[in-house]
């Protein structure tokens, strides 16, 4: 009943994507003011729809209905009611129907949020374009994998989540990340508004500035999650591997970077305005791309959703006729775009260009070495693989000016300016980040290329930032600093430690297997790892063999760690139960190798100590903030002006 | 106007490769490789723990092998790996592991860590004898039987389905080599 209820409610969802697509933007055409007055209440209905599709499902996992195929292969009777409640979206049906609450979820405050702010026929476009974007979303749902499909009879008991997604931030990561990805169509959906209407102007891209700044917070947010989450999960201590489906979140993460940054020089000087739309199209683009890599098995990833050739065509044509007719239109409609004011090659322009030209290379190297497989491939070149080295390498190469250019680009004027005065003012933050680097790294007893290099370009990046903040201490002090320069203020800086992180976790992990008997210590840099003895223990649906440690600094006993080998109940895969000690400056990470086969009651075990690897997710959060506040900017929210003076001057001309 | 065809001449090509990869990357999971039905080739590589000695596929003659492409850097070897453990304890044939342009070092810890439930494991630091043997990336898992015939291939992780196959295949081949 309930599941026949989500199947009916996805149906009528469908049905008002269709005529949201379809009606209102036929309004905008015409200029119908009561066929555009449609758009908000569909988008409404949509909402609604969609989110009692998803609540059907939810409650399905949560009732253990067992004659649905999704539920069965999913989940079972022994699973807690929150990885339940998260496995609604841990399968690929599942994630496909928040996919889509998301995208009816921004429409809908797109509709709320900017119905003020947008000139009407402009929001009717944006929101019938997202409509559209729906339309194929939900067809591939409804065709190609319904979450709803019976099998009757249904079995006693299900199968089982997953393990490696039984986890706290798996029930985060996706959603956080889908609210990126989907965000991007709210970006897309603006850019095809300003081209269909012909107007891509400054006002268009100040509307959008804000809902990109968010998308693009969130996507932060949800890479983050997912690196956090390998690092304690997968067992083995590193932060990216560079796997094909990271790769898939990571570039429309670069071309937003470069897109909100290209924004604001479209916004505020009205300079290369068809390279803007061009990269919010890009953006949405590769976010599909990414649905289409990791559902369609073209690539083999960690992330083994079932895959299905017939999934994949769909997406594939899906992606071909929305970017596909987007760059259409781009073609035809781009070369009337108007062309912004010059700018001198030294110039806040010329900074900002440059970020945009970093970025777009950085996604296109990810891409190519991504892709590079199939690429090799289908030339018959013959069989080379692409490895994590050539994507570190490329990478630091390519962010390495960026960080040296992150702190002039604020401090730099529009139109014109001269190096000297740019440089000026951050000279002593130069001097200060070389010469505290250099001391920092000595003390640590870290003197070696990647940590000085990560200090300092840290420092830099920190100090940079506030010596931005001291020049504006007037408004600092009047707490008047306009919300979009704290927010960039807080990234920049963000940068800056995660920098910080990266060049000490690269340098300085120490790592060390080696057997351990009950009884045993094992001292190193300070800390005493004391193995009392190695325990059965029993979960909801696991049984797991548990070290038991207690850990000391000195004479003081700091904690109790208890890594764990699983075995889950259903299908019985073994997984590694990482016990960490988080800190500001280093994490204790033990992981349970395997017995000694020697009859000792020995285990092979792995230490780390991890020193700043907070910092490399806190960096991360600091820019997700960034984003989040710069897009609260009073100056993207005002009630749209010129609709106004149009309303005042009516009025005016009316007695008369 | 021609300037702006450019990003959508890009996409085209984007789409037609991936329309093309689409396909084939079916077949490589299920045919796999045209290698199939052929002798495997024969090389010599160092072993792993025992770098004095050198491994050859002519060793296992006579008997049905499992050849598992893995390295340390892999990410979806962690993820196949209780499987493999699963193949070395279950199928009752030899399970020889293909070190794959990996540091000794890291793979012997990798082994530590996760669990050695291959018979042997020869290296292949270079990556020559991928060529011959045509690895398309790790992980990948040959089945090869007793008169040394690459039997089938499968590309990617091993997960509960895949390994179903792979014992019935097994099977198969043990009836074929009377074992």
């Amino acid at each position: 009943m309930i599941a026949e209820f989500g199947q009916i409610s996805l149906i009528l969802a469908l049905v008002l994507a269709t005529l949201l697509a379809t009606v209102p933007l036929y309004g905008a055409y015409r200029n119908n003011e009561a066929l555009m007055n449609l758009a908000p209440s569909l988008v409404t209905g949509h909402f609604v729809f969609t989110l009692a599709a998803f609540a059907s499902l939810a409650t399905l996992f949560l009732t253990h209905d067992f004659t649905v195929v999704n539920v069965a292969i999913n989940s079972n009777l022994l699973l807690p009611w929150f990885y339940r409640f998260a496995a609604t979206w841990g399968s690929h049906e599942g994630s496909l129907l928040l996919w889509v609450l998301m995208l009816a979820g921004w429409m809908l405050a797109v509709s709320l949020l900017s119905r003020s702010s947008l000139p009407k026929p402009f929001l009717t476009r944006v929101l019938a374009v997202m409509g559209a974007i729906s339309i194929g979303f939900l067809l591939f749902t409804l065709l190609t994998s319904n979450p709803f499909d019976r099998i009757l009879p249904g079995p006693p008991d299900g199968q089982d989540l997953n393990p490696l997604l039984q986890d706290a931030g798996m029930i985060f990561h996706p959603p956080l990340l889908y609210m990126g990805y989907v965000g991007f169509s709210v970006a897309f959906g603006f850019a095809i508004a300003g081209l269909l209407g012909g107007r891509v102007e400054r006002d268009w891209v100040r509307w959008s500035r804000p809902w990109t700044l968010m998308a693009w917070a969130f996507l932060t947010g949800g890479i983050t999650l997912g690196s956090w989450w390998a690092y304690y999960e997968l067992g083995w201590g590193g932060w990216w591997f560079w796997d094909p489906v990271e790769n898939a979140s990571f570039v429309p993460w670069l071309l937003g970077t470069a897109l909100i940054h290209s924004q604001a020089v479209t916004e505020k000087r009205g300079a290369f305005p068809a390279w803007t739309v061009l990269l919010a199209i890009a953006a949405f683009s590769t976010s599909l791309l990414g649905t289409f890599l990791v559902r369609s098995g073209v690539l083999t990833s960690v992330h083994a959703f079932a895959t299905d050739p017939e999934r994949g065509i769909f997406i594939l044509a899906f992606m071909a006729i929305v970017t596909g007719s987007a760059l259409t239109l781009y073609a035809f409609r781009a070369p009337r775009i108007m062309v912004g004011k010059g700018f001198d090659f030294v110039s806040r322009e010329t900074a900002l260009l440059l970020n945009n030209v970093f970025f777009t290379v950085s996604a296109g190297m990810v891409l190519i070495g991504t892709l590079y497989p199939l690429v090799i491939d289908f030339m018959g070149w013959g069989q080379i693989s692409v490895g994590p080295p050539y994507f570190g390498a490329m990478f630091v190469l390519l962010m390495t000016p960026v960080v040296m250019l992150i702190p002039l680009g604020p401090l730099s004027r529009w139109g014109q300016d001269n190096l000297k005065r740019v440089v000026a003012p951050l000279l002593i933050s130069m001097a200060v980040a070389v010469v505290g680097g250099l001391i920092i790294a000595a003390a640590l007893g870290a003197f070696n290329l990647r940590a000085i290099t990560g200090w300092i370009g840290g420092l830099w990046l920190i100090l940079g930032s506030l010596s931005y903040l001291m020049r504006q201490k007037d408004q600092v002090r009047r707490f008047s600093l306009p919300r979009g320069q704290v927010g960039m203020i807080m990234a920049h800086a963000g940068v800056g430690v995660f920098v910080i992180g990266v060049g000490m976790v690269e340098s300085m992990t120490y790592e060390r297997d080696m057997r351990f008997e009950p009884g045993d210590r094992l001292e190193v840099a300070g800390y005493t790892f004391h193995l009392h003895e190695v325990a059965q223990v029993k979960g909801p649906n696991w049984i797991a063999e548990e070290g038991r440690f207690t850990v000391y600094r000195g004479d003081r006993e700091v904690a109790q760690m208890r890594p764990q080998k699983r075995l889950h109940h259903r299908g019985q895969q073994v997984m590694t139960e990482v016990a960490l000690r988080p800190g500001l400056f280093h994490d204790l990470y033990i992981a349970l190798g395997e017995p000694m086969r020697d009859g000792t009651g020995a285990w092979s075990i792995r230490v780390h100590i991890k020193p700043y690897i907070r910092w490399i997710w806190g960096g991360a959060v600091l820019l997700a903030l960034g984003g989040l506040i710069a897009a609260s900017d009073r100056r993207y929210w005002k009630r749209y002006r010129a609709e106004a003076r149009e309303a005042a001057k009516n009025t005016g001309e009316a007695p008369a | 106007m021609i300037k702006m065809l450019v990003p959508l001449g890009v996409f085209v090509g984007l789409v037609v490769l991936l329309l093309i990869s689409l396909p084939t990357a079916e077949q490589r999971r299920q045919v796999s490789s045209p290698l199939v039905g052929r002798e495997v080739p024969t090389f010599s590589l160092p072993g792993l723990h025992d770098p004095g000695v050198s491994r050859s596929t002519v060793d296992f003659r006579g008997q049905p092998f499992i050849l598992n492409v893995w390295g340390s850097w892999c990410f979806s070897c962690r993820v196949e790996h209780p499987y493999i453990e699963r193949l070395g304890r279950e199928a009752g044939v030899p399970l020889v592991g293909f070190n794959w342009r990996d540091e000794r070092e890291d793979a012997l810890e990798w082994l530590d860590q996760f669990g050695d439930a291959w018979t042997v494991h020869m290296v292949d630091v270079e990556g020559r004898a991928a060529i011959d043997l045509g690895v398309y990336g790790a992980p990948e898992t040959f089945l090869i039987d007793h008169r040394g015939i690459i039997r089938h291939k499968h590309i990617g992780p091993v997960d509960e389905e895949i390994y179903a196959d792979l014992i019935e295949r097994i099977e198969q081949m043990r009836v074929e080599a009377g074992t």
